[in-house]
């Protein structure tokens, strides 16, 4: 436990009447890659909150590791049209410092040029890089994503997973990303948890693709080979923005053989 | 005429300096109705200050944090919505101010100056006092403007990077308590929220970023002060209006330019 990031032992939650946590553990590992899958309603945000410490759990124990640094990027950001806020003063915000670390940071995640645009006026992909570079500014020992892959397309889903798994390798970060499906799951995930306000199973995702328990939550859909579980060899070259340098169409995953 | 209208100019530009960081502040964080039911709160502070003899500005700032703290936790309720109950409480507060200070016949109060200030009447002592507050409200931001900022993009991303959610928005409460204390007696309960309000407006057409904001507020603020007593001087109108009349007048012109970025 002492090298856990953040644990989390039989935590319960409920909403009034409505259990959204039932006797939840986590464990967060530095290094470590987990996913958090369920359908609409599972209790998954619910969750991330608990990690984040925006939510105190009804039962249960949430152990954080004392000075420990979190880089959140939530699913949207609402900024309001009465406030005039650049890109740069919205990263200076999470961690105030020299100019230079601020245009590293857009430019890892491959959006350099809208330094001095209104946050306002950024397109969901835009603001969404935008989120991850000020996560990545403060440096954290653990990265929570809420679903990062919302609204990006097959191959932008693809250059974000590349960009995560390349800070987890040279930070040594913790990651916890939010997902509503299976399929979206990074190859590169170490742990995968299926939610259901309790979870039903967790493991590799190879070992959560084949269990019963994942099935019967998704249903049927699940185990089409349409829908198959995303092993996606990365050989091709596209940056951040989609553009894949090779042809897209083999650019898909599960019915597809890659060479 | 210069030393006679100097006491009551420096008293009001110290009002309106304040204003323009504390105005930004309303503005973003769509708090107008609140300063509002803060100002009419602190009439019922001012008429305590006179029933129990104690400083008119300690009480002012009592009443209008004690307002503050009730409304904060009496908004978590699901049963009123914000602004019902925002208007329940000013006009209460209001009413029984203007009431409390009827029954203190003892005591001969213009009502008027309290609501709509008396800049003419300010003294040296008044503007010593009005400086000293505006200086450690404008520390107190700039110390904790980080903090103050973070909670008003987003106070979840705000508490997740370590930002004391609760004492920063504590720290607004008291500012915004002390400022209009400070307003109460020069340009008036029911004109401070307009102070507040009207420059940071004209000023965001004229920012892209959120300290720009704040400073061109204050020197829209210190203009409308300026221009407004001039009017008053020269036209005989009453001061409190006139500042605000200008302040609108310098807002409309704000608008002749297209918004930044």
């Amino acid at each position: 436990m002492s090298t856990a990031l953040v644990q989390l032992d039989d935590v319960s939650l409920s909403f009034g009447a409505e259990p959204v946590l039932e006797r939840v553990s986590l464990t967060l590992n530095p290094g470590g890659i987990t996913t958090l899958i369920g359908p609409n309603g599972a209790g998954k945000s619910t969750l991330a909150r608990v990690v984040l410490g925006l939510q105190t759990p009804d039962h249960g124990r949430v152990w954080r590791r004392p000075g420990l640094r979190i880089g959140y990027m939530p699913q949207h950001l609402q900024v309001d049209e009465s406030l005039p806020l650049t890109v740069d003063r919205f990263l200076w915000l999470a961690a105030p410092g020299r100019t230079r670390h601020r245009r590293e940071a857009l430019a890892r995640t491959g959006v350099s040029h809208l330094r001095r645009r209104a946050v306002r006026r950024l397109s969901g992909g835009e603001l969404q890089r935008v989120l991850l570079a000020r996560a990545l500014l403060r440096k954290p020992d653990l990265l929570v994503l809420d679903e990062p892959a919302q609204g990006v397309d097959v191959a932008g889903q693809d250059a974000l997973y590349g960009l995560l798994s390349e800070v987890r390798e040279s930070t040594g970060c913790g990651i916890l990303l939010i997902s509503h499906d299976l399929h979206l799951v990074m190859a590169r995930t170490d742990q995968v948890v299926c939610l259901q306000h309790h979870v039903c199973c967790s493991g590799t995702p190879e070992s959560v693709s084949r269990d019963p328990a994942y099935h019967e939550l998704f249903g049927p859909r699940a185990g089409t080979p349409n829908l198959a579980l995303y092993t996606h060899d990365h050989d091709h070259a596209h940056d951040l923005h989609g553009h894949v340098h090779d042809n897209p169409e083999h650019h898909d995953h599960g019915e597809h053989h890659h060479d | 005429m210069i030393e006679l209208l100097l006491p009551s100019l420096l008293a009001g530009l110290a009002v309106a300096l304040v204003s323009g960081p504390m105005g930004s502040f309303v503005v973003w964080r769509r708090m107008a109705f609140f300063g509002d039911t803060l100002a009419h709160g602190a009439l019922l502070g001012a008429a305590l200050a006179l029933a129990l003899d104690v400083n008119l500005y300690l009480a002012v700032v009592v009443a209008c944090l004690s307002i503050a703290l009730a409304l904060t936790g009496l908004q978590q309720q699901r049963q009123i919505a914000g602004d019902t109950l925002l208007g329940i409480v000013a006009h209460t507060t209001l009413a029984l101010g203007v009431i409390s200070l009827s029954v203190q016949q003892s005591v001969q109060v213009d009502l008027m100056a309290y609501l709509f200030g008396d800049l003419l009447a300010v003294t040296w002592n008044d503007v010593l006092a009005l400086w000293a507050g505006a200086a450690l409200i404008i520390a107190l931001v700039v110390w904790q403007w980080r903090a103050l900022l973070s909670i008003t993009v987003n106070e979840e991303l705000a508490q997740v990077e370590g930002v004391p959610v609760a004492f920063t928005r504590l720290l607004l409460m008291l500012l915004l308590a002390l400022l209009i204390a400070g307003a109460i007696r020069t340009v008036g309960v029911l004109l401070i929220t307009s102070l507040l309000v009207i420059p940071a407006a004209g000023a965001r057409r004229l920012s892209s970023t959120p300290e720009q904001m704040a400073m061109r507020a204050s020197v829209l603020g210190l203009l409308s002060v300026t221009l407004g007593m001039a009017m008053s001087w020269y036209a005989d109108t009453p001061v409190g209006p006139s500042i605000v009349v200008a302040a609108a007048a310098l807002f409309v012109l704000t608008l002749l330019r297209r918004p930044p970025a």
